[in-house]
């Protein structure tokens, strides 16, 4: 198979930015010219209860459901949500979790989810314009310079 | 949402594109997930669009909206489709004389639900075609031609999603949309729309005859498609399905059934003959296996176990492979809660402390029956929790019957309460009854949308407001009270203990807002004092 898809999934809880994260990751991916699905179930989920999220890419993409085992990497928001999502990353997979930050340069803890896709950035060479454009498409103005920074943080942490 | 050539849309966005583009003059419904987003993104696009009180007035309404030759559309979740089976059945003999899509989206899985009911039944039990696309592209397309077949043939159209569909996000070439300019004109059809006996009986014919006539367009409808692969087996699929098929089998022989009623059984069974092994995978009821199998085609279908549940790749390629031993139990994550801050929780903090028998409803206060409060002991359908109580009430012994206190939502209380209220004046239990309105000031469980209680309209302008105090009183409830129960809360839990000992109907409402919408709803109420204070200006202007 030819087809080479690239399954991410991005977990949490609800009101941490799963949902904002993956949006942003699509976005940019989109930007990028591949086809790409998205996955997220909304409801129950919202009240503060697990939330995670599939995004899927490559030449053309099926199902938008990471099949469990199959994520080649697994965005962690929160630190209690990451052994209930570590059956969806396959052997080899990358995790991506806030200890994989300095949370003490983060200048705003709400921008943890833009600073974890920083650091998923720099696994997926995706050029970093897409990013920039998808994270001011999907964030108000306000917080653009916030969530910039965020992602630079993120993306310099992987050395 | 700025429309664009390429766009990567969630299947309810591409939804309310295609509606928007294919000119639908007015678009009727009640939120309830996954359903929600189709309306407000049609508004945000620019299309007329209406939450209605609930799902049978909305199709009522789009019926209307048809009748008066223009494109119309309703959108609810599975369940709310009950809710409105009364208009739909018939509204399939009146047929439509512009175009009517009513759009019902399933929770497989029941993500948000309370059942996981297979409204494909729906087409085959009232006689209705029904298009189900597998992504958004899908989605967008069959929202076009769902209205293009409702117009040739005059008949209403379901166009079904679930969850994945409406929730996925997936990537849309927008093309144009030629849609009919219509002008809306009442033209008198006695005998094709009031349907009296000796009337329906001819449009019950008629329906068939359409219902014949487009099977046999579907047998050589482009919508499904046939992609050939391996002899060795064929797959079946429609929906979500489809897509997980393709992924699981990618070499197999793939039939993409879109019109999934009425079938195109000869194409099916040239599928079917020409694979050494068919199987159907589809999620949910075997609706597809039982029709296909009925008519003498030789399908496999699945397991029971595979019933339960959404479908995904890897469900699929354990029934392909007939695959019946246990599947793994995914680990489980924190469960949603009542939010921190939230009323409710002084509602059935106080119900759990007075050992009340809980009749409950549907919205964000079900989570009234987890820990800590565990104090709901039913919760059936929408605005069940009245009637319920009041079934209750009427049976119990008096030391039971007493202890029985109905809780609703305000939207719930809006959407099916109302009736209920009236039955507890008319049909009284000897014991009295007691019913807490819990009024958050929006329906927050579908995403803080607007209500008849609100006082606001579906983009959050002003509208009018229903008072349920007054409402109560007006039907003969003598014994009515309003009170923020968070700043008053002792005077709260004296009041329901009055009422509980009261051998007559009360109506206590319990208003404080959702936390998640106090800030929108201080926006929305200054917007419209602006806005009425400017329009005061102009009047007096144009007086001076």
């Amino acid at each position: 198979m030819t087809n080479k898809v690239t399954n991410v999934v991005v977990a949490g809880l609800g009101g941490q930015g799963v949902l904002k994260a993956s949006d942003i990751l699509a976005e940019a991916v989109f930007g990028a010219g591949f086809d790409i699905k998205k996955a997220e179930v909304h409801g129950m989920s919202q009240r503060g209860g697990s939330v995670n999220s599939d995004v899927r890419f490559g030449d053309r993409v099926d199902s938008p459901m990471v099949p469990d085992g199959q994520a080649d990497y697994l965005v962690v928001l929160s630190e209690d949500q990451i052994d209930n999502n570590l059956d969806r990353l396959r052997e080899g997979g990358v995790l991506i979790v806030p200890d994989n930050i300095d949370k003490k340069a983060l200048s705003n803890p709400k921008s943890l989810n833009v600073a974890l896709l920083g650091v998923l950035s720099s696994h997926l060479g995706i050029d970093e314009k897409f990013w920039i454009e998808s994270i001011l498409a999907n964030l108000p103005e306000k917080i653009h310079e916030v969530n910039k920074a965020a992602f630079a943080l993120g993306k310099e942490s992987v050395s | 949402m700025k429309i664009s050539d390429r766009m990567l849309l969630s299947g309810n966005e591409a939804i309310a594109l295609a509606a928007y583009k294919s000119k639908v003059a007015l678009g009727a419904g009640y939120p309830g997930t996954p359903s929600t987003e189709i309306l407000e993104n049609f508004s945000e696009f620019g299309g007329q669009a209406q939450w209605s009180p609930n799902e049978k007035v909305a199709l009522e309404v789009a019926i209307g909206a048809a009748f008066g030759k223009t494109r119309a559309m309703a959108t609810m979740k599975h369940v709310g489709l009950n809710v409105a089976a009364d208009p739909l059945f018939t509204a399939a003999y009146t047929g439509v004389q512009g175009a009517l899509v009513i759009i019902c989206a399933d929770d497989p899985g029941m993500a948000s639900s309370q059942n996981e009911q297979d409204n494909r039944n729906y087409a085959s039990a009232a006689g209705l075609p029904m298009l189900e696309p597998s992504d958004s592209q899908e989605a967008y397309d069959f929202t076009v031609a769902a209205f293009e077949l409702s117009e040739k043939w005059n008949i209403p159209v379901i166009l079904r999603v679930t969850t994945r569909i409406c929730h996925s996000k997936t990537v849309v070439n927008v093309k144009d949309i030629e849609a009919p300019s219509y002008e809306a004109d009442f033209v008198r059809d006695i005998k094709g729309r009031v349907m009296i006996p000796a009337y329906a009986r001819i449009a019950h014919k008629k329906l068939r005859q359409k219902l014949d006539d487009i099977a046999a367009w579907n047998e050589t409808s482009d919508l499904n498609q046939v992609f050939e692969g391996d002899k060795s087996l064929g797959v079946i699929a429609s929906g979500i399905s489809f897509q997980h098929s393709r992924e699981a089998a990618p070499g197999a022989s793939l039939f993409k059934l879109s019109v999934s009623y009425p079938l195109p059984l000869e194409k099916l069974r040239k599928f079917a003959a020409s694979v050494d092994r068919c199987v159907v995978i589809e999620e949910g009821d075997p609706y597809l296996e039982k029709a296909i199998l009925a008519e003498g085609v030789k399908v496999e279908g699945k397991a029971q176990m595979y019933r339960f549940g959404e479908l995904n790749v890897d469900r699929v390629c354990r029934i392909i492979a007939g695959d019946e031993s246990p599947e793994a139990v995914p680990a489980p994550g924190k469960p949603p809660q009542l939010c921190q801050g939230c009323a409710h929780r002084t509602v059935f903090q106080i119900l759990s402390d007075l050992d009340c028998i809980v009749s409950g409803d549907i919205g964000c206060y079900t989570l009234g029956v987890l820990p800590p409060f565990s104090a709901m002991d039913s919760c059936v359908c929408m605005g069940a929790s009245v009637s319920i109580g009041l079934g209750l009430r009427h049976v119990l012994p008096d030391e039971q019957a007493k202890r029985v206190v109905s809780v609703i939502g305000d939207s719930t209380f809006m959407h099916s309460g109302i009736t209920g209220l009236v039955d507890m004046v008319y049909n009284k239990p000897k014991t009295g009854h007691v019913v807490i309105i819990l009024d958050n000031g929006t329906t927050a469980m579908t995403g803080l949308q607007e209500h008849p209680g609100t006082g606001r309209l579906l983009d959050h302008s002003a509208s009018a407001k229903i008072d349920y105090e007054a409402l109560g009183k007006s039907i003969g409830i003598q014994n009515v009270h309003t009170i923020d129960h968070v700043k008053f809360e002792d005077e709260f839990k004296k009041l329901l203990m009055e009422a509980l000992e009261k051998n007559e109907p009360s109506l206590l409402i319990a208003r404080k807002e959702c936390v998640l919408a106090v800030r929108k709803i201080r926006q929305y109420e200054k917007e419209a004092a602006e806005k009425s204070k400017c329009e005061r200006q102009c009047q007096c202007e144009g007086q001076e």
